[in-house]
């Protein structure tokens, strides 16, 4: 008890003065650059912004880059898959026909004894045309000829011919929409209206393109016909493959992303926009109109908002030559406008209460002021969010009208229709479904993630627990 | 209560009017002709047409007729299936989509909720991240492709037991149910797996749970009788909307799956321009969603009286 301590005798000192403690040594930053700096340590909101931005790029420099029609057919390659252009040989715009007499008379030679084939395949079998020729049958009034894909295995399997010709002609010359595939011909002679048996070739047909279709399509150079003739070339390559319309699938997802993005974009720009000047004259003005404006803004919330968007879309029509995006748009807008009103009017209502606003008030800020330098900048945080939210639903709601056909009208792609499309040639050809629906996921996908992380980046709540 | 439950039926009535208003007046603003046909019809036989379908009278009337019609539950003959009432095709393929519908609400829901709460009992740890992952990627992928992925999938089961065990499209039995239904919930069973585990989180931090876990119960008890008990009361509040959610994603899986429900039937109107089934289907689909809604609304008034009281105060 005896060393009590005691303040006055001098042994306790403040270690240092503390003159400005509370000056501030960093730069201050605005809220936004708060929010920039927190979306940027979030990696999965980084990647999607990134991805977001990939896509813009994709579908705004694409089409400048990959300079394809998306409408043009390319029927030499219908439902290819991703990769380089087919192989194809060059053959000239008038097939030769071979002296059909002459090679009949060896080939009756050759099978003298009777075992060899009745029919037989002259010259090169290629897609632009292949010469059949048979041995004559006696007393035969007629020849029909057909065509399979499969090997007839009896005289029902032949079905409906693909030429009748008359009995003095013992060959035929087949360019009908021909596929570089393996073909099985047949031929059957008539004896006095009767079938009398029938005889099959298997035929293998290569993929051939002529030269001055070649030449105008710009895939062989100008110069000697005759040193080109026969040589091998590529066709147009389609690095994502066609669709089932020998249609560019690159090309086309690149012009359906701006068909979906501009329709998952603008839309919910205008809709939000709408909502925010609704919601917030509502909010600001208060009383019995922002209780008959918000009655009803819940009537429209209340309608089952797909069957509504079938409604407009037929109730708006579509004319001929039009895409049909217009009425999507319109019909969008119309019917999602209410979320945002109520979201902005919240905001509003809350923020009219701050002390700030009527510090503002008081100090004699205006209707402007207040709207322009406190209500606006505060509401700006979750507007944008529930913006980034807006896009992949609009885009789920495009792609879902566009797949049961009430969506963009054909010529104009959009993920949607192209997802329709695909989705019937599922089991042959994937890649038609798969792009389309990969691009839409991720599109989604990115928006979704870029939402979370702005949400959480401008969650005050969240700022102030940690 | 009472007094509750009226006001939202009548707000309910309001909107199925309203709704049916808007109808007729966007099936009356369609450009073009519903008697319009690739045959040639005479002026007799298209003055008879009109007045058979009352299309002669002026248009408030023809909007009367219609009110009355509808309230009376008719809503007049299809326009391409002649002699088939709507009437009849909503009677004959609104319990297919019910059953489809109600099975992928079962799945939906058990599953959201086994899932949520799977993910906040291991929460930030690998059973969580995976199911987080796939539950993004859920509601990322449209639910066409679902439905296509699906199809093949049976298909590819089917291929390897080498007999179809699971029929890949068409109705009848409870085995053509399950991938449809399946199919149909996934979109919903995602987001009420996200509801779910951050109600579960949200439980998890309240005074009850630590003072239920300072008595001493046991985990389990904790988990059953404390946490998902509370938990589940949220998601009963957007089962309205997701009752919307099937009832419209079911348009979709009818017409991959080629089930003989409502939807089905109702794109095809669509796409047929078939007026009256058309509008008879929208009335039908809208007043049976609203309706749904406001019941949920009220069996969650009765399971947490807090909510009732909120509302009927603001």
């Amino acid at each position: 008890m005896n060393d009590t301590y005691d303040p006055v005798s001098g042994d306790f000192e403040p270690l240092l003065t503390v003159t400005d403690g509370e000056q501030i040594d960093r730069p201050s930053l605005s809220y936004w650059q708060d929010v920039w700096l927190r979306l940027k340590s979030n990696t999965r909101a980084l990647a999607s912004l990134y991805m977001v931005l990939a896509l813009v790029t994709f579908t705004l420099a694409g089409p400048l880059i990959w300079s394809v029609d998306p409408s043009k057919q390319d029927l030499e390659q219908i439902s290819q898959g991703p990769g380089l252009g087919q192989k194809a040989i060059l053959v000239p715009d008038r097939l030769p026909v071979p002296s059909i007499n002459s090679l009949t008379q060896s080939m009756a030679e050759d099978r003298a004894d009777g075992s060899g084939q009745r029919l037989d395949l002259l010259g090169e079998a290629h897609t632009e045309g292949l010469t059949l020729s048979w041995l004559a049958v006696a007393n035969a009034d007629s020849y029909t000829i057909y065509r399979h894909e499969l090997e007839p295995s009896s005289i029902d399997d032949l079905g409906l011919p693909l030429a009748q010709v008359g009995p003095g002609q013992l060959s035929y010359h087949d360019s009908l929409s021909l596929e570089a595939t393996t073909y099985y011909y047949s031929v059957m002679p008539i004896v006095a209206g009767q079938p009398q048996g029938y005889a099959s070739q298997r035929v293998e047909v290569v993929q051939a393109i002529a030269l001055s279709e070649a030449r105008y399509r710009g895939l062989v150079p100008e110069g000697d016909d005759a040193s080109l003739l026969g040589s091998t070339i590529r066709l147009e390559a389609h690095p994502l493959g066609t669709d089932s319309l020998g249609r560019d699938m690159l090309a086309r997802l690149m012009w359906g992303a701006r068909t979906s993005l501009f329709i998952g974009i603008i839309a919910p720009l205008f809709f939000v926009g709408f909502g925010l000047v609704y919601g917030g004259f509502a909010g600001y003005v208060g009383g019995k109109t922002d209780n008959a404006l918000m009655r009803f803004a819940d009537f429209v919330i209340a309608l089952p908002f797909l069957l509504f968007m079938i409604l407009f879309k037929i109730a708006f029509g579509i004319g001929p030559g039009e895409s049909g995006i217009g009425p999507m748009l319109v019909a969008l807008v119309l019917l999602s406008w209410p979320a945002t009103a109520r979201l902005v009017r919240g905001q509003v209502l809350q923020i009219r209460e701050e002390a700030y606003v009527a510090a503002a008030r008081m100090m004699g800020g205006g209707a402007n002021y207040l709207v322009m330098r406190h209500m606006l900048p505060n509401v700006m945080g979750v507007l944008l969010v529930s913006l980034t939210f807006a896009i992949p639903s609009a885009i789920f709601t495009e792609a879902f009208l566009s797949f049961i056909g009430m969506g963009v009208v054909p010529p104009t792609p959009s993920w949607g229709s192209m997802c329709n499309d695909g989705i019937r040639t599922m089991l042959s050809h994937p890649h038609e479904l798969i792009f389309p629906a990969l691009f839409i996921s991720a599109t989604v996908l990115a928006f979704n993630l870029l939402g979370d992380g702005l949400r959480d980046a401008m969650d005050s709540r969240l700022r102030s627990d940690s | 209560m009472i007094s509750y439950i009226a006001k939202r039926l009548l707000s309910g009535l309001v909107t199925v009017w309203f709704i049916a208003t808007a109808t007729f007046l966007g099936m009356h603003a369609v450009p073009g002709d519903p008697l319009l046909n690739d045959k040639a019809v005479t002026p007799e036989v298209r003055a008879s047409l009109e007045a058979a379908y009352g299309l002669d009278k002026p248009l408030p009337q023809q909007y009367v007729i219609y009110l009355s019609n509808m309230l009376q539950g008719d809503f007049g003959i299809s326009f391409t299936q002649k002699n088939r009432r709507v009437n009849d095709i909503i009677r004959d393929h609104f319990p297919v989509s019910a059953m489809l519908g109600l099975l992928a609400l079962t799945i939906a829901a058990l599953g959201g909720i086994t899932w949520g709460a799977i993910t906040a009992l291991y929460r930030d740890r690998l059973p969580d991240v995976l199911i987080m992952l796939l539950v993004v990627f859920a509601v990322s992928v449209p639910s066409f492709v679902f439905a296509a992925l699906g199809q093949l999938v049976v298909l590819k089961f089917n291929q390897l037991i080498g007999h179809s065990v699971i029929p890949v499209a068409g109705w009848g039995t409870f085995k053509h149910m399950l991938m449809p239904s399946l199919v149909l919930g996934l979109g919903t069973m995602a987001y009420l797996t996200r509801l779910m585990r951050s109600s579960m989180l949200e439980v998890a931090d309240t005074d009850y749970i630590r003072t239920a876990r300072a008595k001493g119960l046991s985990a389990p008890r904790i988990f059953f009788k404390h946490q998902l008990r509370n938990a589940i009361l949220p998601v009963i509040t957007v089962l309205g909307p997701a009752i919307a959610a099937i009832t419209t994603g079911g348009f979709v899986v009818e017409l991959v799956f080629a089930i003989p429900g409502l939807g089905r039937y109702f794109v095809q109107a669509v796409q047929q321009l078939d007026y009256t089934v058309i509008m008879g289907t929208t009335v039908f689909y809208g007043a049976f969603l609203v309706f749904m809604v406001i019941a949920v609304d009220i069996i969650y008034g009765f399971v947490d009286p807090r909510i009732r009281v909120d509302k009927v105060g603001a």
